[in-house]
């Protein structure tokens, strides 16, 4: 049974064993607008928590997304590399951004479930 | 003041709206201590006759180009301007618009530097240019820290044979970046001896080269490419390219060109007006502004500026440059220069200015003691004299003729090329003035 | 598109109505790419057919065909004719793009640029056959140097971002002249994004100066953040809200007592020059903008001039060539050596922007120490008049009077469904320039307004009751309208998303020739 965990980043990662697939949130889509172009990392790549993974930008706005948890970049989504509105089209599904083999499995135990985040998006109004 | 359309009255009654008892009060946040009592300690108000006659009596010291026999390149170039590129980028709607920010107020700015990227683009076989940079040596330094930016790789290695303007200005913006740049020993007339490594973020050339000579990059291209670095070409002369292969064909990554030649007036050193040209690959690790095509909401074609998150407003501390203003105007005139042209105008002025340089190549070389350095070479080339190239200069101008750049104007240090005079021959050069240097040259050689 | 209403119906003819044969409308006329008028062959400059000579292009004759179009002079004229005016100018309308100077631009320096004197003397002449040139160069220096009282001017960078990467990089070098390696800047969050850009490009790392609530630089946060490794503060007087920094002898107080250089972004130089000399504010490097404060002309987006004037501590590090005082008067300096030996080395090729350098004399000479005086005052009442006159209708983000830029947030437009995006584009269908849109990044949907003192009272009073006008239809619940603005432009808004997704940054021969829609 998948884990699904949210970030104050408004990043969502889904762990499934010892790999996580990560993304950007409904909201965080919502915020930046019309996606017109998403940085990704190789393949390989190591990626640490809290730091940037990757660039995600809209016409007038850049912003990073970083990573919830540290491992190695195992897959990137290279369909929003060519088609980022499917970023706006599905954040949660088909636009995810990438997936890492975590280096420790519990890295999630800090973030938010669905019904935190939820809350805390309601408080950022 | 002729240029202040406020009245007194009008003074009177806008500081009355305002609430202020005298115009001291809007600057009451200013510290009283640094706040000037009187007037600077300089002339008051003067007319336009006054103003004009002042400067233009200081004009009046200078030698014009256009008034001798002149020959000097060295990176920029005299050529003939028509009349209508100065009229037209005298346009108010050109001369006294902002950057093209709220694009339906400003789809001629936006049009014509789509038109001018599409014309460097071709004219340099690249895929994609951007809307201009300072000047040809500041496009130079954006292209090594662009090639650093990609490769991440620590060295960029400097043709000897590069402007050492453009070299400087590499150094200059390196320096404190952690990239190493490694400038080769220039040596008129030899290769380079390039050695590409694994940490070679890009090779730098100049074609024409700043002696003239003109080299065949193909190769040098594929090694580049084979050890993973960037070959970025730098092009002084952009008329050049009217007569022979463009960098792209010899598989440059980045060329990084001086677009003065075509446009622009000598100026003195500027404003002129850098060329950016790159492989689409790239695109989104370019410098600079870049007008796009799309459609408004009628789906009639229009224009923007386009991918700004690459840029300092956005993207702040993480941007690909600091520029912001770049050479608007200057690429105006550039761009209505080269429409009038075209194709058949600009193969016909580069062959001219060839023209014009191998006849002037023979005629010096031809004087006693004195050789030509080049095998190849489009409208400059370099001279072996047997007196100091320098003295050569200022004994040429004592006779009325201006008559190129002595080496060691660059290179002081360098007792070996002290005696290598740099000369260029465009189209506006006469025949009489051929012969008035060839007979002034030899004279002060005699 | 949907949602207009009724009333905005009868205004304005549906598309359909003002459609024409051929997409022209009266004095708006559609103007195809150059590229798409090639008559192949064809040439708006004659030449002389060159003489038959041996080719020493080494072998490297190009091939193939460039690709460039052929046209006749009256083509060309009319195209960059028609492409002209479809540009709003200075020349035109008010144009109160805040921070941007947008001041009447005299023709006498465009005169004087051009004589020959100038325009046609080549940077590499002997020095004897320049001296005129060296001369305006070192009078330019001389009146930026009484007006900033700062000892030293270097003048080569090529607009404003490029003399701040020249005081900056200035400043390095001083601080490793001392072995002193500090790492990093402090910048207020409302600075102009090209402050952290070059700062970065030093090497340094950013770090924000919050603002206090009066749109200053907030002193106690300042000086928390000051320490032994904080190379410099760069600090925009007046910032970019349009306020003079009134707590400034402190903050550059604060800065040198823990080791660091004050840099100064003097983009605003306009609002004080004749009134305040920099020096007596404590700062040690400050970039003007000669297109700003000594208008020369903005040219759609240059060429700029950035000199920057130096304090002594910092003056030896300026950027090759100096104009130098030598024994047969005045030369150039154009290596590393003698008194430059501790120069940053060159920015740019050549000696900097001649053109800017001539124009700017020309203004400043025209205007002189009286009449640049009167350029402050008159900048900061047009200002505070707009602010005044605005003051009911708009939202003001921070009380009080400012100086030559007024800043509004985007409070007024609350729950009218207008951003201050629509706001902006409305005013351009009132034949307006919009004001600075989003900047500076401190307040939400900023409108940031800079008349400057080239505007008659009657200009500003009809952008004033303009202004107040749309905020009122704002207010009435039109927010359609708005958002279909504008109407009456060559084009309407453009997609800025798909230039963005597919970026088609060139014409090619083989893109079909998109006609207006149907």
């Amino acid at each position: 049974m998948p884990t699904l965990r949210f970030t104050k980043d408004h990043e969502w990662i889904r762990q499934d064993g010892d790999t996580a697939v990560i993304g950007i949130t409904d909201y965080a889509q919502q915020q930046l607008g019309d996606i017109v172009y998403v940085e990704l990392p190789a393949a390989g790549t190591r990626v640490q928590a809290g730091k940037e993974a990757a660039v995600v930008e809209s016409a007038k706005a850049a912003s990073e997304v970083y990573a919830p948890v540290s491992g190695e970049v195992v897959a990137v989504n290279a369909v929003i590399a060519d088609d980022p509105a499917k970023v706006n089209a599905d954040p949660m599904g088909d636009g995810w951004f990438l997936t890492v083999k975590l280096d420790d499995p519990k890295q999630l135990d800090g973030l938010m479930d669905e019904a935190a985040y939820q809350a805390f998006v309601a408080e950022q109004g | 003041m002729r240029y202040l359309p406020l009245t007194p009255a009008d003074r009177v009654q806008m500081l009355a709206s305002i609430g202020a008892a005298s115009i001291d009060d809007l600057f009451a946040d200013v510290p009283p201590a640094a706040r000037l009592p009187g007037l600077v300690d300089l002339p008051t108000a003067q007319g336009e006759l006054e103003v004009e006659r002042a400067i233009a009596r200081m004009a009046a010291k200078n030698v014009p180009a256009g008034s001798v026999p002149f020959f000097i390149g060295g990176g920029a170039y005299r050529h003939h301007v028509p009349a209508a590129v100065d009229h037209l980028i005298q346009r108010g709607e050109f001369l006294t618009s902002y950057t093209p920010y709220q694009p339906e107020l400003a789809q001629g700015t936006l049009q014509y530097l789509f038109e001018f990227q599409t014309q460097v683009a071709l004219l340099t076989g690249m895929e994609v240019a951007n809307a201009s940079l300072y000047d040809g040596a500041t496009a130079c330094a954006e292209a090594v820290a662009m090639a650093h930016r990609i490769t991440r790789r620590p060295k960029a290695i400097l043709s000897g044979a590069l402007h050492p303007h453009y070299c400087a200005v590499c150094r200059t913006y390196a320096q404190f970046s952690g990239l190493e740049v490694v400038a080769l020993r220039p040596n008129p007339g030899h290769a380079d001896p390039i050695d590409i490594d694994g940490d070679t973020a890009c090779v730098v050339v100049q074609y024409p080269d700043f002696f003239g000579e003109l080299h065949d990059g193909s190769a040098l291209a594929a090694r580049c490419r084979e050890a993973g670095a960037l070959l970025v070409v730098a092009v002084n002369e952009i008329v050049s390219l009217g007569a022979v292969q463009p960098p792209g064909d010899m598989g440059a990554d980045i060329v990084a060109a001086e677009g003065q030649s075509l446009g622009n007036a000598l100026n003195f050193g500027g404003p002129y007006v850098g060329l950016f040209a790159a492989r689409e690959r790239h695109v989104r690790q370019m410098p600079g502004r870049l007008a796009g095509q799309t459609t408004d909401a009628d789906g009639r074609r229009g224009w923007v500026l386009t991918l700004s998150t690459r840029e300092q407003h956005i993207r702040r501390e993480k941007a690909t440059s600091n520029i912001c203003t770049n050479s608007g105007l200057c690429a105006l005139a550039f761009s209505i220069h080269l429409a009038l042209l075209g194709e058949a105008g600009l193969t016909r002025l580069a062959r001219l200015n060839h023209a014009a340089a191998c006849t002037l190549a023979d005629r010096l070389s031809g004087i006693r003691g004195v050789r030509l350095v080049n095998d190849a070479f489009f409208n400059e080339f370099s001279l072996r004299l047997p007196i100091p190239a320098a003295q050569a200069v200022e004994a040429l101008a004592g006779k009325g003729v201006l008559g190129g750049v002595a080496a060691s104007r660059f290179y002081p240090e360098r007792d070996d090329l002290a005696d290598l005079l740099l000369v260029a021959a465009t189209e506006t050069a006469t025949a009489e003035d051929i012969d008035a240097y060839a007979a002034a040259l030899t004279e002060v050689l005699r | 598109m949907t949602g207009w209403s009724q009333a905005l119906s009868r205004h304005f003819e549906t598309a359909a109505e003002s459609a024409t044969f051929t997409g022209n409308r009266g004095l708006q006329i559609e103007e195809a790419l150059i590229f798409e008028q090639d008559s192949p062959g064809h040439c708006g400059v004659d030449l002389p057919e060159p003489p038959a000579h041996r080719m020493r292009l080494g072998g490297l004759e190009r091939r193939g065909p460039i690709g460039l179009p052929g046209l006749s002079e009256p083509q060309v004229v009319r195209h960059y004719t028609r492409l002209s005016q479809k540009n709003y100018a200075i020349d035109s309308g008010l144009y109160p793009l805040g921070s941007c100077t947008m001041k009447h631009n005299p023709r006498l320096n465009e005169k004087l640029a051009r004589l020959p004197g100038f325009a046609d003397i080549h940077p590499l002449q002997p020095v004897s056959t320049v001296r005129g040139a060296l001369e305006l160069i070192d009078t330019l220096a001389h009146w930026l140097k009484r007006l900033t009282g700062m000892p030293a001017m270097a003048l080569s960078p090529a607009a404003g971002a490029h003399g701040e990467l020249c005081g900056m990089m200035t400043i390095r070098a001083a601080l490793t002249a001392r072995g002193d390696a500090r790492k990093r800047i402090l910048v207020p969050e409302s600075a102009h994004g090209t402050n952290p850009a070059t700062a970065a490009i030093c090497g340094y790392a950013i770090d924000p100066i919050p603002n206090n609530p009066r749109g200053r630089v907030d002193l106690a946060a300042l000086k928390a953040k000051l320490g032994p490794d904080v190379a410099a503060l760069m600090l925009t007087n007046p910032n970019t809200c349009g306020l003079f920094e009134d707590e400034i002898l402190d903050i550059g107080a604060a800065v040198h007592d823990a080791g660091a250089f004050f840099y100064c972004d003097g983009a605003n130089f306009n609002a004080i020059v004749g009134r305040v000399r920099p020096a007596d504010l404590g700062i040690d490097a400050l970039h003007l903008n000669l297109h700003k404060t000594f208008s020369t002309p903005h040219g759609g987006g240059g060429p700029g001039s950035g000199p920057v004037a130096l304090a002594a501590s910092l003056a030896p590090h300026a950027p090759l060539p100096w104009v130098v005082h030598g024994d047969n008067g005045l030369d150039l300096a154009e290596h590393a050596e003698n008194a430059a030996k501790d120069t940053i080395g060159r920015l740019k090729g050549f000696h900097g922007q001649m053109g800017m350098f001539v124009r700017a004399l020309g203004y400043m000479m025209s205007h002189g120490a009286d009449g640049l005086r009167r350029v402050a005052e008159d900048a900061v009442l047009n200002a505070n008049y707009l602010r005044v006159r605005l003051a009911d209708a708009l939202t003001q983000s921070y009380p009080g009077s400012c100086m030559h830029e007024v800043l509004f947030d985007d409070r007024f437009l609350k729950d009218t469904g207008v951003s201050t995006l629509d706001f902006a584009k409305a005013l351009i269908d009132e034949g307006f320039h919009p004001m600075t849109m989003y900047f500076p990044l401190v307040v939400h949907g900023a409108l940031l307004i800079e008349p400057t003192e080239t505007e008659s009272k009657a200009a500003l009073d009809q952008f004033a009751d303009t202004v107040n006008a749309l905020a009122a239809r704002a207010r009435s619940g039109a927010a359609a309208s708005f958002q279909a603005a504008p109407r009456l432009t060559p084009r309407r808004r453009l997609d800025e998303t798909t230039a963005a997704r597919k970026p088609l940054l060139r014409w090619r021969p083989d893109q079909p020739r998109q006609e207006a829609a149907e």
